[in-house]
């Protein structure tokens, strides 16, 4: 792949948190580093064992493969290759390549002298899957309570999870987490259509300045947060909305075992107006 | 304490009175379906606990039946359903009615002490009518309640009057004014587990016969010829009374459904037979002996808009999927297992 002429200078050597020079090196476009090559092993690990999974499985529908997790009866124990252990071994991998392409961008961060936004950002996603796959089966005492991973199979089990709980959009936590994922495209489409429209003026006039991007805002709705000030703000939503996703999981079964509408017991009951 | 730190620890007392409402680990489950599938059960153990003190059964009375001696109906007068008993039968089971009925007031909360043949009392009336009640359940709806059967006890639990009964609830004051309108939801009911579902299901389902399965099992069914026209204003009075099941029964939605598909028998277990048969016996019970009743009943006996007393599944079950955790109490009364008396 032919190299930028400016893009030598930012292959700079060092910054590598374990193993030295031994990974510091490019393959083509990409870093590679000690957590590329651990990312590719858990990948190729993962995918392999999914693959088997799905030949010892009854189809290879695409969407209807599916890698269970053991039944509840195993609790956290090692469950047998075909009746779970298979599960377990890909949610490892799973983690560690996840953990890896953190590690890497952190990597790669360093190299560069900037801050770890980018590799932070991801571990509040790599933090609701393990929330999901491993703290709440964990505190509900069993594998079992795992998510499965296929297509449908775990969109059934979303489905079937949230019913365990009657009416799952009483589940405060999930509020506040659909409210924030919509607030995010929300602020995201704001954004993505301010920076557009002040960068494709009228046929003949000049590229418009934040100035008039903010002065927009100010117009509009009185304040404006300012060009770094919304990348401030949509990183905020967008990580927020992965907490409250995270925590309306993990509070469902392990804190709250009845339905969700009667969690507002404790509003309705209120002494103010009860 | 630096300002990254203030910030990142102002939510904690939020997070702290928002869990608050809610239980703690260890929780106790049960799969009920293929592993992976969330087909589960849900329990804190110490609810449980609670629930299964609260739901013991009487111990049997300490006479077997003896079917030998004078009949009842040649002996006593006025006896109607119970008139093929020994004597000593009949007395066993009066004996044990006060107890699982009117273990407080006694003998006299149903009969004039002067005349226990008397049918004065109202209660008399309603408890002949109710113990042919109990056998037409035990006899015709098998479906529902297996072997196990049922007794006075299943709903009285040591009350005149069983706990969980529903009636008509009342109008709301406005309810004729544009803002008074509330679309018979939104009262956060306990009917309804606190939801803001249609607060009265019953009415519907369990004294009418409106269509249950709203749910359509085809794509784009709602137009031309044979269209399935279903509103979602009937779906959430379908969900209402799914609500009521739950929360009778102790029991999430996998109970009986498997949710990717809550309209498909394939996919439900078993337990969503019974309970099919269930909901049509709740509604043979109030459509053919209680509302009979109405009349027999004193105003004060009955609901805001003049209603008698009607069952919904938690008049038995009472939080429990077996009332009384599948308790064999009617085996004990073989009285109580087929018809007598005229209907």
């Amino acid at each position: 792949m032919a190299m930028l002429s400016f893009e030598r200078k930012y292959r700079i050597r060092g910054g590598t948190l374990v193993t030295g020079d031994l990974f510091d090196f490019w393959i083509g476009p990409f870093y590679v580093g000690f957590f590329g090559i651990s990312g590719a092993f858990f990948t190729v690990l993962g995918t392999v064992m999914i693959l088997y999974g799905a030949a010892i499985g009854p189809t290879w529908n695409l969407w209807q493969i599916s890698i269970a997790p053991p039944d509840v009866s195993y609790g956290l124990r090692f469950a047998p290759i075909r009746e779970g252990g298979l599960w377990q071994i890909i949610t490892v991998c799973a983690l560690g390549s996840f953990v890896s392409w953190a590690l890497r961008e952190v990597e790669i961060c360093r190299k560069l002298g900037m801050g770890y936004h980018v590799p932070v950002a991801f571990g509040f996603a790599i933090g609701a899957y393990f929330t999901l796959e491993v703290v709440r089966p964990v505190l509900m005492g069993a594998w079992g309570h795992a998510f499965p991973y296929g297509i449908y199979s775990h969109l059934d089990w979303v489905s079937n999870v949230a019913y365990q709980y009657l009416h799952f959009h009483y589940n405060p936590w999930h509020c506040i987490a659909a409210s924030l994922f919509f607030a995010t495209t929300l602020a995201l489409s704001l954004h993505g259509a301010l920076v557009l429209s002040a960068t494709n003026p009228k046929r003949g006039e000049e590229v418009k300045t934040p100035e008039h991007e903010d002065t927009f805002f100010r117009d509009f709705i009185g304040y404006s947060v300012g060009t770094l000030g919304i990348h401030r703000l949509g990183l905020f939503l967008a990580l927020s909305s992965v907490v409250f996703a995270g925590l309306c999981i993990v509070v469902s079964g392990p804190f709250w075992t009845r339905s969700w509408p009667e969690w507002w017991g404790w509003w309705l009951n209120m002494p103010i107006w009860r | 304490m630096n300002s990254f730190t203030r910030v990142a620890l102002a939510p904690l007392p939020i997070l702290a009175v928002l869990l608050a409402g809610c239980e703690r680990p260890p929780i106790q489950t049960e799969q009920t379906g293929y592993r992976g599938t969330g087909m589960e059960q849900i329990y804190n153990p110490r609810t449980l606990k609670k629930l299964a003190a609260a739901n013991q059964a009487p111990a049997a009375p300490a006479v077997a039946p003896n079917p030998d001696g004078p009949k009842a109906g040649a002996t006593y007068q006025n006896v109607k359903v119970l008139g093929d008993l020994s004597v000593a039968d009949f007395t066993r089971l009066m004996v044990s009615i006060t107890q699982w009925v009117a273990p407080q007031e006694g003998c006299n909360y149903c009969h004039n002490p002067e005349n226990l043949a008397d049918d004065s009392k109202y209660t008399k009336v309603v408890a002949r009518r109710m113990i042919q009640m109990t056998q037409h359940v035990n006899a015709d709806w098998k479906a529902h309640v297996g072997g196990t059967g049922v007794t006075c006890y299943t709903c009285h639990r040591g009350h005149p009057q069983p706990a969980q009964v529903w009636y008509a609830p009342a109008d709301r004051k406005y309810k004729n004014a544009v803002l008074g309108n509330d679309a018979k939801q939104n009262r956060a009911a306990a009917s309804v587990a606190l939801s803001s579902l249609p607060y009265d299901p019953f009415t519907p389902y369990l004294k009418e016969d409106q269509p249950i399965r709203v749910n359509g099992n085809e794509a784009l069914r709602q137009l031309g010829e044979g269209a399935h026209r279903t509103s979602t204003k009937q779906a959430e009075f379908t969900y209402a009374l799914m609500m009521h099941m739950s929360s009778s029964l102790g029991v999430n939605c996998t109970f009986c459904h498997n949710t990717r598909a809550f309209q498909s028998w394939e996919e439900s277990t078993p337990k969503r037979a019974t309970a099919w048969h269930g909901i049509r016996m709740a509604r043979d019970l109030n459509v053919s002996y209680l509302e009979p009743l109405t009349g027999t009943f004193p105003a004060s006996r009955l609901g805001p808009k003049g209603d008698v007393a009607k069952v919904n599944c938690s008049t038995c079950h009472q939080g429990i999927h077996k009332p009384l955790y599948g308790a064999q109490m009617a085996k004990d009364f073989p009285e109580l297992g087929a018809k007598t008396g005229t209907p």
